[in-house]
């Protein structure tokens, strides 16, 4: 089943009649959670709106100009014609993983190659977990992504039909990474909502890493939900490499909740896409926690990306690390906005915020906005950012040694990055970043 | 054939109304090590400056030739390759670039330069560690990245330890001994001696005469005004440490008038 969405009628109103004719029909859902939440969604979804340039949070990323385009909302699962051969160049070499290929935002099992898995582990599409294990997504499903100030997850929650599910039973080591092959394949522009859940009980340790690519020069725009349960004592490391091209635009919103003494990681890595929003939010809901979030953007042509974070300190004695580098050419945009919130009684919090930019072209612009609001009076909190072109004197003393200037500007940009590169510990992964960046910044200079 | 000839050479700053040398002459041979002394802001960083490639100065007038060959038309690295080598005065930190693999990559490139051959990791590892004890460097700086976190004794001694490494023929010191103490100025002294040959050429930019008695140079210059004032031996060295600077300049003042 497809919808075309209307373009004679402003964009909210497409969404809202596109839910209307299908509601209680492609829209049901398996799960009383799922189902229940959708009308709320819509509801507070016509009340915000579409976000404007007018909202704090929104200032610098026009988002409706992407999402303001004749797209057809897939409902319902759809024919793609993608083949083992389409997949294979995507693929990390080495990579030993239980991996899993969506296309579109739905699971497409004769791509897929999980392999054997520890036991009690699942790894399936949202929609087969919600039939094989209702518990568990009624427990955690709408739990830690707030669609109250968020028009675009309230949309991703009224709409919500698949994406991906992890479950890691208490005490569970996954030792391979979980690895979520998402590409976009259509003819026609697509607007596409996936959502993800995955949940890492207590002392359950695993690695997720998904990776966006886009097969088709059509228009896309993805609205994709993922939320991340990490229990007591858990550790859970996700990896995000975006690299869907020019002709996709999206709204990435990871939303992670995490409990006494766990870990959760999240990095992510942006290659390319024409307008790329990820907001990354954690609540550090006991003590004791380690948050991290890394993020690394590689700006070129007319690309544009903004990186909100948002990390919730609610309980002492936890700490975070934050760092997202970005280098910037051509004409690319980005923009970085990182709150640190520590509330009342939240005493002993460590948090490091940092954001640094290398400018290369007078037309690349970083609007960048560290933050921290802070309750609590016996915490350690910095934050800072910093702006520039290339280091001369750097430049100089290299070729002063024999290197040649090209070599000398890819070294010091590829050193620039390495403080993200090495917190990417899946190493096969780490290879194909640092390579695929060297790339990149050896044609800068050609 | 010089190892170096400087030619009444004129340098100011690109874009700006300023001249810092005025007409140096100079002229060195390999086998030698020649001191260039003076006061700040005299002009010797920089002659080093000019003579590594440095872009924002601009050469106004005069000639460098290096081995009869102009200088001047070559790029940093081509000079690099050409075995000129410049201790930086501030040798810059490189957070994020090891020095295990810029060296590497270094001294490939300038043997690849002067038709030797590719050393293989095992080689340049061990050549690493001999020239590493040879200079007195802690073998453990070598792991990590170039300068960053290094004490100033530690980043002047790794510069004396790339020099080992990249074996130059005309080795140029800018002010290698300030901001030592007495180890890491012997230490540095020390590196500087082992490395004296009679196919290369020293140029030692100080302040102090104090790392001249440990090194103990052929010729000693005074640069005054970006113009080379004083030249003679070790005499007159010592000369300026009992006396200073003023009587130079008088000298210079005396002539000029003539």
């Amino acid at each position: 089943m497809t919808t075309a969405l209307d373009t004679d009628v402003r964009p909210e109103d497409r969404f809202i009649s596109a839910f209307e004719v299908n509601h209680g029909q492609a829209l049901n859902g398996t799960n009383a959670s799922i189902a229940q939440q959708r009308e709320d969604a819509i509801e507070r979804f016509s009340q915000l709106g579409i976000p404007t340039n007018d909202l704090e949070l929104w200032k610098y990323t026009n988002i409706s100009k992407v999402i303001d385009r004749p797209y057809t909302l897939p409902l319902g699962p759809r024919e793609a014609s993608v083949e083992e051969s389409d997949i294979a160049p995507l693929l990390v070499d080495d990579m030993d993983a239980h991996r899993v290929v969506l296309v579109n935002g739905r699971v497409d099992e004769s791509l897929s190659d999980i392999g054997e898995l520890p036991s009690g582990v699942v790894v399936s599409s949202l929609a087969q977990a919600g039939k094989d294990h209702p518990n568990l997504v009624e427990e955690h499903y709408g739990k830690y992504a707030d669609f109250e100030d968020e028009a675009l997850t309230a949309l991703n929650t009224a709409f919500v039909q698949d994406g991906a599910f992890v479950y890691v039973p208490s005490g569970t080591i996954v030792e391979k990474p979980i690895f979520f092959l998402h590409v976009t394949a259509s003819d026609e522009d697509l607007f596409l909502q996936p959502r993800h859940l995955f949940v890492v009980e207590d002392g359950a340790i695993a690695r997720i890493v998904e990776k966006q690519y886009s097969l088709t020069d059509a228009n896309t725009f993805t609205n994709t939900v993922g939320e991340v349960f990490v229990g007591e004592k858990g550790n859970l490391d996700h990896y995000l490499i975006q690299d869907e091209g020019p002709s996709a635009s999206q709204v990435h919103t990871r939303a992670a909740q995490q409990k006494e003494d766990s870990v959760y990681s999240t990095k992510t890595v942006t290659f390319s896409g024409e307008v790329v929003r990820n907001n990354a939010t954690i609540e550090a809901d006991g003590s004791f926690c380690e948050s991290n979030l890394f993020g690394l953007c590689i700006g070129q042509n007319e690309m544009h990306v903004d990186n909100h974070t948002r990390m919730d300190h609610v309980q002492p004695d936890c700490n975070s690390n934050e760092l997202y580098k970005h280098v910037l050419n051509d004409a690319s945009t980005a923009v970085f906005n990182g709150k640190v919130f520590v509330s009342r009684g939240s005493q002993r919090i460590d948090a490091y915020q940092q954001n640094d930019t290398i400018v290369l072209t007078k037309d690349a612009q970083i609007y960048t906005k560290p933050e921290l609001e802070i309750y609590a009076d016996d915490v350690v909190c910095s934050h800072g950012a910093t702006t520039g072109q290339m280091d001369e004197d750097a430049i100089f003393y290299l070729r002063s040694r024999g290197l040649s200037e090209r070599r000398a500007r890819i070294l010091m940009l590829q050193a620039f990055c390495e403080e993200v590169l090495e917190e990417l510990a899946v190493d096969p992964l780490r290879d194909e970043v640092t390579d695929q960046i060297r790339t990149r910044f050896g044609g800068y200079f050609d | 054939m010089p190892l170096l000839e400087v030619k009444n050479l004129h340098v100011g700053v690109e874009d700006e109304d300023i001249r810092i040398l005025n007409g140096v002459d100079l002229t060195l041979d390999t086998g030698q090590l020649h001191a260039l002394m003076g006061p700040n802001g005299s002009g010797k960083s920089t002659l080093a400056s000019v003579l590594a490639g440095r872009e924002e100065y601009e050469v106004l007038d005069g000639e460098i030739l290096y081995d009869g060959e102009d200088l001047l038309e070559l790029e940093p690295e081509e000079r690099a390759e050409e075995g000129i080598f410049l201790a930086f005065q501030y040798p810059v930190e490189l957070p994020g670039v090891s020095m295990t693999n810029f060296l590497k990559e270094s001294v490939n490139s300038v043997r690849e330069a002067r038709g030797q051959e590719e050393l293989s990791s095992a080689e340049f590892l061990k050549m690493m560690r001999e020239r590493a004890d040879m200079m007195g460097l802690d073998a453990d700086l070598t792991k990590r990245s170039v300068n960053e976190g290094f004490s100033g004794g530690e980043k002047k001694r790794n510069e004396i330890f790339q020099l080992a490494m990249l074996e130059p023929r005309l080795a140029i010191l800018d002010e290698t001994d300030s901001g030592l103490d007495i180890d890491a100025l012997k230490n540095v002294a020390d590196g500087v001696n082992k490395l004296r040959d009679d196919d290369r050429g020293f140029l030692v930019i100080t302040h102090y005469e104090r790392i001249l008695r440990y090194i103990e140079p052929e010729r000693v210059h005074v640069m005054l005004d970006g113009k080379i004032a004083q030249s003679g031996d070790m005499e007159l060295a010592d000369k300026l440490e009992d006396e200073g600077y003023e009587w130079v300049r008088e000298e210079a003042a005396a002539a000029a008038a003539a």
